[in-house]
């Protein structure tokens, strides 16, 4: 998938993943895509439940590798 | 004659009408103004330790990445939660049976003990809540976890109220230059509307 930003979270455990991310995307123009790398089991239903909060649309949420990855659309 | 009981007939249809199509209408309305109204989350923090610290900073900063409005009033010793050095909070094991006393370093069997030591030798060993500090310190920056320093500054650029309790500021000799700039100081006839408009409110 495409993505205009990259934002890698590794190592970071909550609630650092989602601050990263708001402070990321506060910085991106409407539909731009951010994508978002964590290893923190818990920021799957974190960053679900971030989109659905903020209207930020949550393109996909993948695991790979004992990684996730996540595309987030500016709104 | 006629016009009366016609009126009451009408005035009778109108009725019946209005209940039945009334309850439903009213359920989405509320809803609608429930669904566009931006949560708000008001917290009260009492406690002045480190592990007392987290709570309201994570939550606060959380829900505030989460687009809700977000004030903290901080009494007490939460007071020490807003001074300007924050890297003085401590933790203390004594009489703390929930905290886990697990050494950050070392092989992994060894990072596995749980060291029970008794209150009485806690207690007579100088620099011992200093030691324990820096241990927790420690495993929380190894688990990838937020500094209180950080989680505070994510919490003031995404506009959370501080408030500090303008009574407790008197009572244990601080003056307003203690603590962070963007402060506001105010009592609790001030902030109980606040907590009662809020969506969400706790007291740490």
């Amino acid at each position: 998938m495409n993505f205009d930003k990259e934002l890698d979270a590794r190592g970071l455990n909550c609630p650092l993943p989602i601050l990263r991310t708001k402070k990321a995307l506060t910085d991106m123009q409407s539909g731009q895509v951010l994508k978002v790398i964590s290893t923190d089991p818990g920021s799957v239903k974190d960053l679900a439940a971030f989109a659905k909060q903020t209207g930020n649309e949550l393109l996909s949420s993948e695991e790979k590798n004992k990684e996730f990855e996540f595309f987030v659309k500016r709104k | 004659m006629g016009e009366p009981s016609q009126l009451a007939v009408i005035d009778d249809l109108v009725r019946r009408r209005i209940d039945e199509i009334l309850p439903a209408r009213i359920e989405e309305k509320l809803k609608e103004i429930e669904d566009a109204k931006t949560p708000s989350l008001a917290i009260i923090a009492t406690k002045g330790t480190l592990d007392w610290a987290y709570p309201p900073f994570i939550l606060a900063s959380t829900a505030s990445a989460l687009g809700w409005d977000v004030s903290v009033f901080f009494t007490f010793y939460g007071l020490n939660l807003v001074r300007k050095d924050v890297g003085d909070l401590k933790i203390s094991p004594l009489g703390n049976p929930g905290m886990p006393m697990k050494m950050p370093f070392g092989p992994d069997w060894f990072k596995g003990i749980n060291w029970n030591i008794p209150n009485v030798v806690q207690a007579s060993i100088p620099g011992f809540e200093n030691m324990a500090t820096t241990l927790m310190k420690q495993t929380i920056s190894n688990n990838g976890v937020a500094s209180i320093d950080e989680l505070r500054s994510a919490c003031q650029e995404g506009d959370v109220k501080f408030i500090a309790c303008q009574m407790t500021v008197d009572l244990f000799g601080f003056s307003h230059d203690d603590f962070i700039p963007g402060m506001d100081f105010a009592g609790a006839a001030t902030f109980l509307p606040v907590a009662q408009q809020s969506s969400v409110c706790l007291f740490i």
